[in-house]
């Protein structure tokens, strides 16, 4: 099993330890082309600036093949600004992909200064939260899980094969219980 | 349901995150909230607000400061990603000025007038990010020490010459290749030698690589540059003279912004580098007067 990260910007490494770290029998990749995507099972969207994702997404074409894999029923996990680019409606702007039925609002806790840790459950795990300029979710369709919530708000959730987290589980060095949760979720597609 | 847990303690953690945040990508020297427009509508991690471009303070001389509040809130209002001004070396008030108006990150940075000739900016006391320019591993690390959650080369700012850039990445990389291969009874020594913390300099040998981010900058003009340094080992880069002071600034962020994300393909980055127009004239570094090398500023 393989899965890829998109490697554009933002936090590729992170990703790609953490998964590979999970089991020797899973591999993890970086995926900036077409042919690279499609030789994944699996697709993580990194955290990073999703302005900048969303140009070089266009620029180099990979807009039409994630999207149609993802419809296809290929798991795709976004964190913060991959949360972002997966959401159906995100205020003030154009959506991005649109896989993923809720709305955001990004840098909805302020600035750097106002970023902040956090601790609590996702699917039943207790985990650290990173939120990094991070974005809240405004709206969850009727059709989407909240897994992780935090002070009402959702910022994990899942809808079938589409999960996204407004946290940074790549920052948490040590733990890569919600890896090997994407990977279960990649292993049961 | 999730409980925030804000410690102070995380703050270190927190700043040195959203350096790794901007990996990848490129940040641009602005002067005026339609400059930043363009950089971000280019693809563009960050921007750094500054009142006048390096090379602008090299030909005007007299003394480079802080940039007004007002012209860097207006460049807050008029993008989404993160905002950064610099300090002048050692001048803390500046800093907390840059704080009180929640500025994403402080570049304390040699291109402003040194305002304290002996000491840094003790960068532990804030809670906002610091990067600093270092042209070696000891730099680095002294900087990493006082606080910094980031680090660039220094370059040669405001030449559109990178050739100090590369210097200074391949110091620091052989420096840190070196540290790896020391023996743990060997590392005081070196750490003495260099002028860094000992605790900095074992975690180097540890991990081969430095504690925080390593961006490139001082100099990058073109994509080549900018691939140039990604290839070298560098996390992103710093372009600031570079676009503003080139002939079709829009066509060249973007041009840097892909050739960064490709860095290694010859064959895009040939494509972003087609028809790009003038880039901005340069400076000689051989010939430079040492009194006008920006790079020795800081200790």
């Amino acid at each position: 099993m393989t899965i890829g990260v998109l490697a554009l910007q933002g936090s590729v490494a992170e990703h790609l330890k953490l998964i590979k770290s999970v089991n020797k029998k899973i591999d993890a990749v970086p995926v900036r082309t077409v042919d690279e995507l499609a030789s994944v099972d699996g697709l993580i969207i990194p955290g990073g600036e999703s302005t900048t994702l969303r140009i070089l997404l266009d620029e180099f074409k990979l807009y039409t093949p994630i999207k149609v894999r993802v419809e296809a029923g290929m798991p795709v996990w976004g964190t913060c600004a991959g949360l972002i680019l997966l959401a159906n409606r995100i205020e003030g702007e154009r959506p991005y992909f649109g896989l993923l039925d809720v709305d955001v609002k990004r840098n909805a806790y302020g600035r750097q200064i106002d970023s902040f840790v956090a601790e609590g459950d996702f699917a039943g795990m207790y985990v650290g939260m990173v939120f990094i300029r991070a974005p809240i979710i405004t709206r969850v369709g009727s059709d989407v899980e909240v897994l992780s919530e935090l002070d009402g708000k959702a910022v994990a959730v899942r809808q079938n094969n589409v999960l996204a987290t407004a946290f940074h589980p790549e920052l948490v060095a040590r733990d890569n219980r919600i890896h090997k949760y994407f990977c279960q979720m990649v292993e049961n597609a | 349901m999730a409980v925030k847990d804000n410690k102070t303690n995380d703050r270190k953690l927190l700043n040195r995150n959203l350096a790794q945040m901007l990996k990848g990508g490129v940040i641009m020297d602005v002067t005026n909230a339609e400059q930043a427009q363009i950089a971000q509508a280019a693809g563009a991690v960050a921007v750094m607000a500054l009142e006048r471009v390096p090379a602008d303070i090299r030909r005007d001389g007299g003394v480079a400061r802080m940039s007004d509040p007002k012209m860097i809130a207006e460049i807050q209002n008029a993008v989404t990603i993160p905002v950064m001004a610099k300090v002048r070396i050692g001048h803390f008030v500046e800093a907390q000025i840059l704080e009180a108006i929640k500025i994403d990150y402080i570049d304390e940075s040699e291109v402003l007038t040194p305002a304290d000739d002996a000491y840094h900016i003790d960068k532990n006391k804030f809670a906002t990010p610091f990067v600093c320019g270092a042209r070696d591993l000891g730099e680095a690390l002294r900087r990493i020490a006082e606080g910094a959650s980031m680090i660039r080369t220094k370059g040669e700012a405001g030449t559109g010459n990178v050739v100090e850039a590369v210097k200074h990445m391949r110091k620091m990389r052989t420096q840190i290749a070196e540290v790896a291969s020391l023996l743990p009874e060997q590392l005081a020594t070196y750490a003495k030698e260099i002028g860094a913390p000992l605790d900095l300099v074992r975690q180097v040998a540890k991990n081969k690589a430095l504690p925080v981010v390593n961006f490139a900058a001082g100099g990058i003009a073109t994509p080549a540059d900018a691939a140039l340094m990604m290839q070298l080992g560098a996390d992103g880069v710093f372009v600031g003279s570079g676009i503003f002071k080139s002939s079709d600034p829009k066509a060249r962020a973007e041009a840097i912004v892909k050739a960064v994300a490709y860095y290694s393909d010859p064959t895009i980055l040939a494509g972003v580098s087609y028809g790009l127009g003038e880039a901005m004239r340069g400076l000689d570094v051989e010939g430079m007067n040492e009194a006008d090398r920006l790079a020795k500023r800081g200790w």
